[in-house]
């Protein structure tokens, strides 16, 4: 009783100071946001008296615990993961159409480009990437430690903390808050906020560790273990502002200039490095060899590509920054170190793919598998390509050109979504206590749907931002500019319309995903014929007997 | 493994070990990269020229960050003939050491506005951010007519002033006590300018959205374009370049 009440104390101690930051608030988007606190601080305080009620009551403490491991804020994660994912796909599909059709604008400032840029990007690294992220470690940490979930009402708060991180940055995005580095936008109150999600986070994710039973840690916790870690050192160094007030939204940065811009493409780089790289090979070690049901091809390839992994990315961030006033020294050792990485890079995609030695035959028969063949050959396919971008002499003309978003999309769509959607689908019937999935068949429509969608990105995007750069670039006999830079952007238009067709199939196969999915939850198995065209009938197997007169 | 040396066993045994050999790992490339920034000296030469912003043009400047205007427009002229041709001298490191945070960018679906002060009207930019196909048919920009309409709300543009100071800009006692005084006087053409234009050299006080009886965010934010790439007389600078 001690406990309940000083936990339902501390949250309406929450709403009041909430309440009073929206009083005192000297912007109104920063009174938005503190009502947003005070109405999910209040929330909070009646789900934590009611959860006691029900407990006294015998009501839903009464739940089987079947396998030991705490599995509740799992699928609330796999849940959410699903959520976003549509909201940020969605959010980018109407970008899209935004730069093929500018009246989409609708001449409002919330609903134009540059507000909900940073809506699509956050909505799929940090909400739909994030959950997925947490969800997956904590079913890996749980399953290779042998150990129930360290603290589970703090993965209870880090879940619901983070929902809240993400709901305040998107609606900050939308009133115009913003600190204005690309992929760090959220101010620093919910930078704040953050940073206490993310102590919690590592708390949980180190307890369960700690717990273990195995003597060894498996190669996925490293993974883990290294994002959560480096993106907590990221985050707190990019964010470090002066508010201009307590109660307002806006801040400045604490550097300026060249320093403002190595620090930011620092994190910024190392977000794709630790966020949507190392955290998603964690998911990648343990799935891909459990669906496979093979061990990892090499141990001594994954200590090796982990430890030079980690070293190499942290270097890769001036290549954002190539030909700019950042001192020519730091340019070139972001580019040697970017070129260096492809190969630990490369480490990953092959200890994932030989891990399938032997048991190539399921890419046809299984559809998850297919998944996350694409996922690596993606990854493969874009740690190859980045290195190449880095380079100064192609970074000249790649550099502020769409080639730019075509590369992040090859990875974003290509590697973290699939090996993401593979993971969903292979944790939901697990989760749920269901025999199989609702139905393999729409996996495969999601396959073909989101593969067509990113080869049709990726490929207007190449030759869009290849053009673009050369456009830009074209001198005439006279020794003239050829074109102006509007002649650039009306020649855009049929690749702005080829990308947002590759968008809407995404979108579409991440659709059949969330119905497959939500009829799994439900308990539906779909009625259909297996993807295995022809199973082996041994009543078949023998010669065909002439019909004797 | 024979060698005791690289035993990754006990490394793999020890969440501590783990942790602490990750962290360091991660924090070299960091520490040597970006520490040297703040203390060797030629990383922002001085150029004569470069000034803090005046208060308008850090309204201006916020108004900018606010709409996002970086997502679609970089701040940063490479040095190569295309580009130096199309949008002017190329950016010089200490053109930003008072912008927090940097908007150099990292995409043109528009043009680089590093150098746009001075390129075109008033009137121009006033109607480009309201209807921007009106004057550029190709142009697939956002309208932005709802800043013509929003008054700029100055009252505390000294926090900001204060803000800005305390990470590093010079801002001085006066400046700051003088801010909103200064925001108005700029954006007022019958207003006296003298104070703020010899505190902020080569500061344009005019009124810039055609409403000459409203401070409006049109005003701060078309201050704060047609500022852009004009504090430092890059032909002067030139020589001082070579010399090195």
């Amino acid at each position: 009783m001690d406990a309940l009440l000083f936990r339902s104390g501390g949250w309406f101690c929450a709403f009041l100071l909430a309440v009073v930051a929206c009083m005192l608030a000297v912007d109104s988007a920063f009174a938005i946001q503190m009502g947003i606190v005070a109405v999910a601080a209040l929330v909070t305080l009646v789900a934590t008296l009611r959860q006691a009620d029900f407990e006294t009551l015998g009501g839903r403490s009464g739940r089987p615990v079947a396998t030991g491991y705490y599995d509740d804020v799992i699928r609330w994660g796999v849940i959410a993961t699903m959520f976003w994912g549509l909201a940020g796909f969605l959010a980018g599909l109407y970008i899209a159409l935004q730069l093929a059709f500018p009246a989409l604008n609708l001449g409002l400032e919330y609903s134009s480009f540059g507000r909900l840029r940073p809506l699509h990007t956050s909505a799929v690294i940090f909400a739909f990437g994030g959950n997925a992220l947490i969800c997956t470690s904590f079913w890996v940490v749980q399953r290779t430690c042998r150990a129930r979930l360290a603290f589970p009402a703090l993965a209870r708060f880090v879940f619901w903390g983070y929902q809240l991180f993400i709901v305040l940055a998107a609606t900050g995005y939308l009133l115009g808050i913003t600190e204005g580095r690309e992929y760090a936008e959220p101010e620093w109150y919910v930078d704040i906020w953050l940073t206490i999600i993310w102590v919690s986070y590592l708390a949980v994710y180190l307890g369960t560790i700690v717990r273990r039973s195995e003597p060894h840690i498996y190669v996925a916790n490293w993974f883990y273990l290294s994002f959560i870690v480096t993106v907590a050192m990221l985050h707190l160094v990019n964010n470090m502002s002066m508010p201009v007030s307590l109660f307002g939204s806006k801040s400045y940065s604490a550097f300026a200039g060249v320093q403002d811009a190595l620090t930011q493409w620092w994190y910024g780089h190392n977000a794709v490095g630790f966020f949507l790289t190392a955290g998603f090979l964690g998911m990648m070690y343990y799935f891909v060899p459990k669906q496979a049901e093979r061990p990892v091809y090499s141990y001594r390839l994954s200590i090796v590509h982990f430890w030079s992994l980690i070293f190499l990315y942290i270097w890769a961030g001036p290549h954002h920054l190539h030909y700019t006033a950042l001192p020519d020294w730091a340019q070139t050792l972001g580019m040697v170190f970017s070129v260096m990485l492809w190969m630990p890079s490369w480490g990953g995609m092959i200890n994932g793919l030989m891990t399938l030695s032997g048991a190539w035959d399921k890419v046809r028969t299984d559809p998850i598998i297919r998944m996350m063949v694409l996922a690596l050959a993606f990854y493969g396919m874009s740690t190859f390509e980045g290195p190449m971008m880095s380079v100064k002499a192609v970074n000249s003309l790649s550099h502020y050109t769409d080639w730019t978003i075509g590369h992040v999309h090859s990875g974003a769509l290509g590697w973290n979504g699939m090996i993401t959607f593979a993971a969903i689908y292979f944790l939901t019937p697990r989760l749920w206590g269901r025999t199989r999935l609702y139905s393999l068949r729409m996996i495969n429509w999601h396959f073909w749907a989101a593969t067509l969608g990113i080869v049709l990105y990726a490929s207007s995007m190449w030759v869009a931002g290849i053009m673009q750069g050369l456009m830009w670039r074209e001198y005439g006999a006279d020794g003239y500019l050829v074109y102006a830079f509007a002649d650039v952007i009306a020649a855009m238009k049929p690749y702005y319309l080829i990308r947002a067709t590759g968008g809407i199939l995404y979108l579409a196969g991440a659709l059949i995903m969330a119905w497959n999915i939500a009829q799994t939850i439900r308990g539906k198995l779909r009625d259909e014929a297996p993807l295995a065209d022809a199973p082996y009938d041994p009543a078949l197997d023998k010669p065909i007997q002439p019909v004797a007169a | 493994m024979a060698s005791k040396i690289l035993d990754h066993g006990k490394i793999e045994r020890n969440v501590t070990l783990l942790l602490i050999l990750a962290l360091i790992t991660v924090a070299i490339g960091g520490i040597v990269e970006i520490a040297p920034l703040f203390w060797i000296d030629s990383t922002v030469e001085k150029v004569k020229g470069v000034r803090p912003y005046t208060p308008l043009e850090l309204a201006g400047r916020n108004v900018y960050i606010r709409e996002g205007c970086y997502n679609c427009h970089s701040q940063m002229i490479r040095p190569f003939r295309d580009e130096v041709e199309r949008y002017g001298r190329y950016s010089l490191a200490a053109e930003s050491m008072y912008d927090h945070p940097f908007q150099w960018g990292s995409k043109r679906t528009g043009p680089d506005l590093a150098r746009v002060g001075g390129r075109y009207s008033d009137e121009w930019h006033v109607q480009h951010l309201a209807d921007p196909r009106s004057v550029v048919p190709e142009s697939i920009m956002p309208g932005y007519a709802f800043l013509k309409t929003r008054d700029l709300p100055v009252d505390r543009l000294d926090a900001h002033l204060r803000a800005l100071r305390r990470v590093g800009v010079p801002y001085s006692d006066e400046d700051i006590a003088k801010a909103v005084e200064d925001a108005m006087a700029q954006a007022d053409p019958d207003a006296d300018a003298s104070g703020l234009k010899a505190r902020y050299p080569k500061a344009q006080a005019r009124d810039f959205d055609g409403d000459p009886k409203r401070l409006t965010e049109m005003d701060a934010l078309v201050a704060y374009l047609q500022m852009l790439g004009t504090l430092v007389d890059t032909r002067a600078a030139e020589p001082m370049e070579q010399a090195r």
